[in-house]
This record gives structure tokens, C-alpha cells and sequence, in this order.
């Protein structure tokens, strides 16, 4: 099962409505992804509370339907 | 083995091995590139550490999502606290803070050149 670039971005962009967003599908098979994720809502968490609230917005298709996707994540400069 | 079982095993192994990894395959033989990074970053850095195989295991695979509330595997745990994953890993690598941590928690390990 695949999702689509669009649709991660859409799921982010959701829960983090102020999120710069970037998807790069890696591998052109819709299953590896890298996103590049800046908010200010990132200012003063640490990586792993970042992350983990990408994982949040993408409601449990993180480690399913979508197989792969490299994280990084900051507030904005 | 209950869920609750898996937990009790996943606290004794990240509570006796100071460095502890969870990864697809082992490390002489990882089964996944984002697993591979990790135990090469370790390795880079000469750091002591035991790795466990989910892909031997599909209730150590669920467990340990469970466990952390984290969906993905690599997850290594330093002194029983979960650090992060691939990305996580490789960030702080790449700054020093993975150095830095592991100083701070006494554990052995070379300053990567």
C-alpha cells in the first residue's frame, strides 16, 4: 500500500496548520519518503517530541501504509 | 506472551545493557538501511552496545512500538531512555550531541573524528 506526496503533506499541514512542509517521494515506488517540516510550533520541544508529533498527525499510517519516511523537523530560523 | 509481558522484558533489557538497540536483522547483518545507519554510527563511535532482532519476533516488533508510542524501528535506548530513531540518531551524531550524551552517561566511547 502507497501513499501519496500530497497526502502526507495534507496530514502535516492539518495538524500543523503554520507547517512549512516538503515531501520527497526517494524511491518513486510512493512507499520512501524524506519531509522536511518547519513550525514554530517546534520552537523549544525536543527532536523526539517533533517527531512524535509528526507521527500524531499522521494517525497511526506511520510504521503501516507508509513504510518509510526520513524526518527532519526545526523551527523556523 | 502477553503484551504486558513484552514490556516487563523490553524494561529488563534497556535497564541492564546501558546502550541497547532494536533493530531488522543484527548488527553484523541488518535488514533495513535506516537500522544499518545506526549500528554504523554506533560502530563509528566504538560504543559497546546489544541489539535485539524484531523481525525474529512480531511481539517484540509490536511491543516495542508500544513501548515507546514510537512507529518505527531502529529505536535505541541509552540508560533506559528512548533517544529516537534513524533520524534522530543521525542528527545528533552529526552535531555531537550523541557524544555529549553518552559522556554524560558515563558510557565508553571514541570522539568521532
Amino acid at each position: 500500500m502507497a501513499m501519496s506526496a500530497g497526502a502526507i503533506e495534507n496530514l502535516i499541514k492539518t495538524a500543523i496548520p503554520d507547517a512549512r512542509v516538503t515531501v520527497e517521494d526517494l524511491a518513486g515506488d510512493g512507499d520512501h519518503y524524506a519531509a522536511t517540516v518547519v513550525s514554530e510550533q517546534f520552537r523549544g520541544m525536543s527532536r523526539l517530541k517533533q517527531h512524535q508529533m509528526i507521527y500524531a498527525a499522521l494517525q497511526g499510517r506511520m510504521g503501516g501504509e507508509l513504510h518509510a519516511l526520513a524526518l527532519q523537523t526545526s523551527a523556523p530560523e | 506472551m502477553s503484551q504486558s509481558l513484552v514490556a516487563e522484558r523490553i524494561q529488563a533489557d534497556i535497564t541492564g545493557n546501558p546502550v541497547m538497540l532494536y533493530m531488522k536483522g543484527t548488527a553484523m547483518f541488518p535488514q533495513c538501511g535506516f537500522s544499518a545507519r545506526v549500528v554504523q554510527i554506533l560502530s563509528h563511535l566504538n560504543v559497546p552496545f546489544k541489539t535485539a532482532n524484531v523481525l525474529e519476533d512480531p511481539e517484540l516488533r509490536d511491543g516495542i512500538k508500544a513501548f515507546s508510542n514510537w512507529p518505527t524501528v531502529p529505536q535505541l535506548y541509552v540508560k533506559g531512555e528512548f533517544v529516537g530513531g534513524c533520524d534522530i540518531i543521525t542528527e545528533m551524531y552529526q552535531t555531537g550531541e550523541l557524544s555529549t550524551l553518552l559522556a554524560e552517561q558515563g558510557i565508553p566511547h571514541s570522539v568521532a573524528a
